[in-house]
């Protein structure tokens, strides 16, 4: 449970946020310069607020009227920094039991060496920070932050200095830690598919106001193409569930609100629920229905509002049953297949189009 | 080169007792002057720095005046000092080791300074947030970081304490075996008709010291830095 309501002055930005989420990871979604960092900071105790009150499982961390603000040594916040900040003249053994021995003992919930089953950290633990790749330097960040006892796990950006599949192997680690610690965890990220992938619910900032809170399907889904639609991974989010693996084909069969969507082979038992993201690059509009294409999944949509994006492209978003599907095309595509609200067409999605970061457990 | 005699040895000795003392005691002041200066803002910061850096622009005779005033047997401080602790410092070498220290101070707070500067803040604050207080996290992130530059300081104090001839000179004297360092014996020696000899030998210890003081700075500066994980230097 994280409940926030400041406002803070720097220069000429104004951030004035309220939100209040409870959810088994918390994310916080805006584009850099968004404010993401400030709420972050005060949430850790590094930067104070002028006006407002932090409260985290019901401990009160700030409050200017009653003026507590307790100091961050004190918050049990465990910060997870973008580019991992290690101690550069430890090692990671070091570097992992740094806050361990300022918590009480009863706040203790995991030990060092599940952290470091956890982690994988068994073969690190010796090695100096410089000797580590980025994505191990993280995960020593998580760890260190972890056996700190925290309330709460403060991601900001974890992801953002490692490369693709550094990414992906972090990601597993965090939906690890979900699953088997029962710590909260707060995800700051600018990336549509980090957020839909991990979060549960979701915060949306924009220029230090916070303009959404709900379930990630629905923001996201609403909000995303909307709030940042010129994004190249900008899409929608569609909640489905696992109706049937075909092991020949390699294709697994994912039915929503609105119909099915073919995806390969998912790691997934049948009736799992599965957030699926469908980016809007992905999707092509045919006015009639396609005999003879390669693409696998055509579904009968409903045009509901056209928006002009920079480039000359547009932004369609389509009904497709219950369900929100965007496309982004041409302008020109959508001049001359007449594209206008109410006109009935197929959306095409290439199944090829969804991969591993589109597609996780809900 | 001969042996040296027992009158060398006692003017090396000296000297070196007077530059080790003046070293150990500025460093606790000159790593919190350091570290005030980095770190924390607060009113009267410029005017502290300005005065922190005022010996390394005075003439050295004009501190060492100054001393002699302030911590004469009769001046304010001096006075208090010998009536409460029976301290007296003008003309002892607790004098000498005073003046060497206050000359080396901006020298010393200058590179502590620079080396607190350049340790990333959010490690610091990264500590802060596991846990630590503001003082665990100066002393086992801050301080370590900072050691190249403590020991650069503290080095270049020391040397500057060997040498420091004009605020000494003014504050406690040239009296053989209390306040004549090495310094202040080959002054004396080039003033006495014949002593130039003995002025080239104490010139040539002076050189040696100089010498093995430097690579011992780049020793332990090289070591740090290594366990500090930084192979860069």
């Amino acid at each position: 449970m994280i409940d926030v309501d400041i406002e803070q002055r720097r220069g000429d930005f104004h951030l004035d946020v309220r939100f209040s989420a409870e959810a088994p990871i918390v994310g916080l979604f805006g584009r850099s310069g968004s404010g993401k960092t400030s709420i972050v900071n005060a949430i850790a105790g590094i930067a104070t607020p002028e006006r407002g009150s932090i409260r985290v499982n019901d401990a009160i961390l700030f409050d200017a009227e009653q003026r507590i603000d307790v100091p961050p040594e004190s918050r049990r916040i465990g910060y997870v920094f973008q580019d991992g900040l290690l101690f550069p003249h430890m090692d990671v053994q070091a570097n992992l039991t740094y806050g361990q021995r300022f918590r009480d003992p009863r706040d203790r919930f995991i030990d060092e060496a599940r952290v470091v089953e956890l982690l994988g950290l068994g073969g690190l633990l010796q090695r100096k920070p410089r000797t580590l790749s980025g994505g191990e330097k993280q995960r020593v960040a998580i760890g260190r932050a972890l056996l700190a006892q925290p309330r709460i796990l403060l991601m900001d950006e974890p992801l953002a200095s490692l490369d693709a599949a550094r990414k992906s192997e972090i990601l597993d680690y965090i939906e690890r830690l979900r699953d088997e610690l029962s710590i909260p965890i707060f995800y700051v990220s600018h990336s549509v598919a980090e957020m839909t992938r991990l979060a549960d619910a979701v915060v949306v900032l924009s220029e230090g106001k916070c303009v959404a809170v709900g379930a990630v399907d629905e923001v996201i889904g609403r909000l995303a193409p909307e709030h940042e639609p010129e994004r190249d991974d900008a899409g929608s989010v569609l909640d489905t569930h696992v109706t049937a693996h075909d092991a020949t084909e390699g294709l697994t069969t994912l039915a929503f609100d609105g119909g099915e969507l073919l995806v390969p082979r998912l790691d997934a038992a049948i009736g799992d629920r599965v957030r699926a993201t469908v980016r809007a690059r992905d999707v092509s509009l045919a006015l009639t229905r396609p005999a003879d294409v390669s693409i696998l999944n055509l579904l009968a949509a409903t045009v509901v509002a056209l928006d002009e994006l920079p480039g000359a492209l547009v932004l369609v978003r389509l009904a497709v049953g219950g369900s929100t599907v965007v496309a982004r095309i041409t302008g020109r595509s959508s001049r001359q297949l007449g594209i206008r609200p109410g006109l009935e067409l197929h959306a095409m999605i290439k199944a090829v189009s969804f991969d591993r970061r589109s597609v996780g457990y809900a | 080169m001969p042996e040296l005699s027992a009158d060398e040895i006692g003017i090396l000795a000296l000297s070196l007792r007077v530059a080790v003392v003046s070293v150990v005691c500025s460093l606790p002041v000159a790593i919190l002057v350091a570290y005030g200066l980095a770190r924390v803002s607060f009113p009267g910061k410029t005017l502290v720095d300005a005065i922190v850096h005022l010996p390394l622009v005075l003439p050295p005779v004009v501190v060492g005046f100054a001393l002699l005033v302030l911590f004469g047997k009769r001046g304010p401080i001096g006075s208090l000092l010998d009536e409460w602790f029976g301290i007296v410092l003008a003309f002892r070498w607790t004098g000498a080791a005073l003046a060497s220290a206050l000359m080396g101070f901006p020298l010393m707070v200058r590179a502590i300074r620079l080396s607190i500067e350049a340790v990333d803040r959010r490690l610091e604050t990264a500590a802060r947030t596991l846990g630590g207080s503001r003082l665990w996290v100066f002393a086992t992130i801050t301080l370590p970081l900072a050691l190249p530059g403590i020991i650069t300081g503290t080095l270049l104090s020391f040397a500057r304490g060997l040498g420091e001839f004009g605020a000494t000179i003014t504050f406690v004297s040239n009296i053989p075996g209390e306040t004549q360092t090495l310094p202040l014996a080959i002054y004396t020696f080039t003033q006495v008709p014949g002593g130039d000899p003995q002025a080239l030998r104490l010139s040539i210890i002076a050189v040696l010291l100089s010498l093995v003081a430097l690579a011992a700075s780049e020793w332990l500066t090289r070591r740090s830095a290594h366990r500090q994980g930084d192979d860069r230097r």
